[in-house]
């Protein structure tokens, strides 16, 4: 009996290989097989044959993995739901008590041997940590699905760009007033929808961030549409980082300092005040978690039912974390719009709320490190290989989509040190 | 000022008719698995595609009358836009049944972004078109100006009433109606009483596509252009039209679509067509705070 189910049944295997290379060529045939020319088009059977080939490849090896012990073994993992929260032992000491000096060390040398190129880079990278860390708040620890968080960033990036057109706002003064800004943006947003069911919450957060992206384009008088706006160097206690001051009464920081003018000074700049930023959210959200508040996101992602019963305000916990979520957001667009110095609204499409997402889920609900590090992954890896530029959308969706059969809650677990039980205390 | 109205109404019926056609595929999607299936206006998308490949082949092989044409067009577009449906329940939603609750979401805009991007790979981004097919305008005089019902319009909102009646007949009437809608009501119960509940949500994501693809070859027929991107926005019209008539409910997602269609139409011609996408996002944020449960469908109830 156990001889006969451990042995492989090929013949399974081929009527599966057969069925799925049936699928493959209806599904590719049209579309890869004939390329539309204008009225015409014109047959290109090689590419199609090449696809149907690997599906049944990729169908057959399947099929006869899923016949060997290993293969049962996989199976059945994925149809047992996994676990949440892996707990450690209360002792547990983090390796990151090392890392993170070693990070902080590099990041102060790294500048003085990075070019321009590299810089700035890093600095994309670190803006997606940022977004990264914001929407890891909502989609990771509250378990809301946001679709539109690029709206709050775009409000962070125009708050900035328009405040100093408009209002005079620098950077320093644009950063607090876009932090309020994008948090009052995720209440008003937020606090009518948060007490629906979750499905629509990702519709409603959808629409809002292309209303934000619609508005933004279309109306010409106050945003210049599609032309884009200029934004401010940004200046450090009325230093400025250009090769001349561009304000009256302002002095070039290298002039102040008495040193050569150093070309990359605004990149280095925004380095060094992006990754002390991101330092303070990381350290926010690190207490946070371990806060009654951070708990209770937690907890409402868990089981909604179970939070409202024991007491919780679902609303104002769900609220609270959409408005440090889009607070942070707010800031990665400052940074954003002071690297780029000037933007556009076809920076801030459905595309970019898609790669935040990807890196979040990528990186694991709610597990910061995995997200510092697939938002490094999925930014720097790009511009790496710029030759597989094209197909940077399809890996992402392919990522997306395996992830979720695979390890639905990221790659990197959401570990948590166990608390120990005091002794003398009476139980 | 009655002319533009009346006109406005004429596109507002086309379009919402499409909308609604769209919209079935979401809410038979929703009624089923409780699941928004974000691919589904990329599945319209493809069809669009298919639909002009369609045309392009058998003209190709010389057929000119139009019936002829466009039958096999829909054909075509139809049975191979069903089998994208099922291939994609199968892949990317079928392993997610016992998931955690925001698995299926996320890995469906994982496959929105695949469809588009597959597409954009395989048949370039630049825009593509179609010939126009149905020549002829009827023309009435209303005032001191006239309203024009091109007959390629008139066969868009005859053809989509006619889908959406077979489709109802199929669901109230037939034997696979019957299981869709047990399935819908009580998921478990039906598969205790025999039914293959698995196989009922293919059928379903069939339906949802096959309808999307009739809304592909419409659109098509009247726009003539579409790009990779176009399943986007009107995959998210098509929901709101799915939301306003009551998400779950498919006579409120052929009357949402209406009402969308001409509230839209209405809005770009009297007020402002440049903001007409953000009227119809404004109005999705606006139904779904004051009324979740639109216009046809039951209010949401959490069980334990």
């Amino acid at each position: 009996m156990s001889v006969k189910e451990s042995s492989i049944d090929f013949k399974r295997c081929l009527i599966d290989t057969i069925l799925a290379g049936l699928v493959a060529l209806i599904v590719f045939g049209p579309i890869v097989g004939v390329v539309l020319q204008g009225y015409d088009f014109t047959l290109q059977p090689v590419r199609v044959a090449w696809l149907v080939a690997a599906v049944m490849l990729g169908r057959f090896c399947l099929s006869l993995f899923l016949q060997t012990s290993a293969g049962r073994r996989v199976a059945d993992s994925f149809a047992s739901p996994s676990g949440g929260v892996h707990v450690l032992p209360p002792d547990h000491k983090s390796m990151l008590r090392f890392v993170i000096p070693v990070v902080v060390l590099l990041a102060i040398a790294f500048p003085f041997f990075a070019n321009k190129y590299l810089l700035s880079v890093v600095i994309l990278g670190l803006i997606y940590v940022l977004l990264g860390l914001g929407l890891n708040i909502v989609v990771g620890l509250a378990g809301l699905l946001d679709l539109g968080f690029v709206g709050f960033y775009a409000i962070g990036a125009y708050g900035l760009a328009l405040g100093y057109q408009y209002l005079g706002l620098g950077f320093w003064s644009a950063l607090p007033m876009v932090v309020i800004l994008a948090a009052c943006a995720g209440a008003l947003l937020g606090f009518p929808v948060l007490r629906m069911h979750g499905d629509y919450l990702a519709i409603v957060t959808l629409g809002f961030g292309e209303i934000i992206r619609l508005v933004l384009n279309n109306w010409m008088e106050f945003t210049k549409g599609p032309n884009g706006v200029p934004v401010p160097g940004p200046t450090l206690f009325g230093l400025e980082f250009g090769r001349r001051a561009k304000e009256q009464g302002h002095v070039p920081i290298h002039e102040w300092l008495g040193v050569a003018y150093n070309p990359n000074a605004t990149l280095i700049f925004t380095f060094v005040a992006l990754f002390v930023m991101v330092l303070i959210v990381l350290y926010i959200k690190h207490r946070l978690t371990r806060m009654p508040i951070g708990r209770a996101w937690e907890a409402l992602r868990e089981d909604e039912i179970a939070c409202r019963a024991m007491g919780l305000n679902h609303v104002l916990v769900k609220l609270s974390a959409f408005m440090m979520g889009a607070a942070v957001a707010g800031i990665a667009g400052v940074f954003f719009a002071t690297k780029q110095g000037f933007i556009d609204p076809s920076s801030f499409t459905f595309f970019e709320s898609a790669l935040i997402l990807a890196i979040v889920v990528l990186g694991g609900m709610g597990s910061t490190l995995g997200v510092v590090i697939a938002a490094f992954v999925l930014t720097v890896a790009p511009e790496l290989l710029r030759s597989f530029a094209e197909y940077r959308v399809l890996l992402f969706g392919i990522v997306m989509v395996l992830m979720m059969i695979w390890r639905p809650r990221g790659l990197v677990r959401i570990s948590r040190t166990g608390v120990a039980i005091r002794k003398g205390v009476a139980p | 000022m009655d002319g533009i109205f009346l006109q406005q109404l004429i596109n507002g019926l086309t379009l919402g008719s499409v909308y609604g056609l769209i919209a079935i595929g979401y809410t038979m999607v929703y009624g089923i698995i409780g699941m928004i299936n974000f691919a589904h206006g990329d599945v319209y998308m493809i069809s669009a595609y298919l639909a002009a490949i369609g045309l392009a082949v058998l003209a190709f092989f010389g057929v000119q009358s139009f019936p002829l044409l466009i039958l096999g067009t829909l054909v075509f577009t139809i049975v191979i836009t069903g089998v994208y449906g099922w291939t994609i329940e199968r892949i990317a939603y079928k392993p997610l049944r016992n998931s955690t609750r925001l698995a299926p979401l996320i890995s469906a805009i994982g496959m929105s972004l695949i469809l588009q991007n597959y597409v954009q790979i395989a048949q370039g981004a630049r825009q593509q078109g179609v010939p126009t097919l149905l020549d002829g305008i009827i023309k009435f005089h209303v005032g001191t100006g006239y309203v024009q019902l091109t007959y390629t319009k008139l066969f868009i909102i005859v053809v989509s009433l006619l889908g959406m009646g077979v489709l109802t007949y199929v669901i109230q009437r037939t034997k696979l109606g019957r299981m869709c809608r047990a399935t819908q009501q009580d998921r478990k119960m039906a598969s205790i009483l025999g039914i293959n509940t698995d196989r009922v949500i293919s059928y379903v994501f069939v339906i949802g596509a096959s309808m999307a693809a009739l809304a592909g070859v419409l659109i098509t027929m009247n726009y003539g252009t579409f790009d990779f991107y176009a399943g986007f926005i009107i995959g998210i019209k098509a929901f709101t039209a799915a939301v306003l008539g009551g998400i779950g409910s498919l006579p409120g997602a052929m009357l949402g679509g209406m009402i969308l269609g001409i509230a839209e139409a209405q809005f770009s011609g009297l007020v402002n067509s440049d903001f007409k996408d953000v009227f119809s996002f404004s109005l999705l944020v606006m139904i779904l705070i004051f009324r979740p449960q639109g216009l046809m469908g039951r209010p949401h109830v959490a069980k334990v």
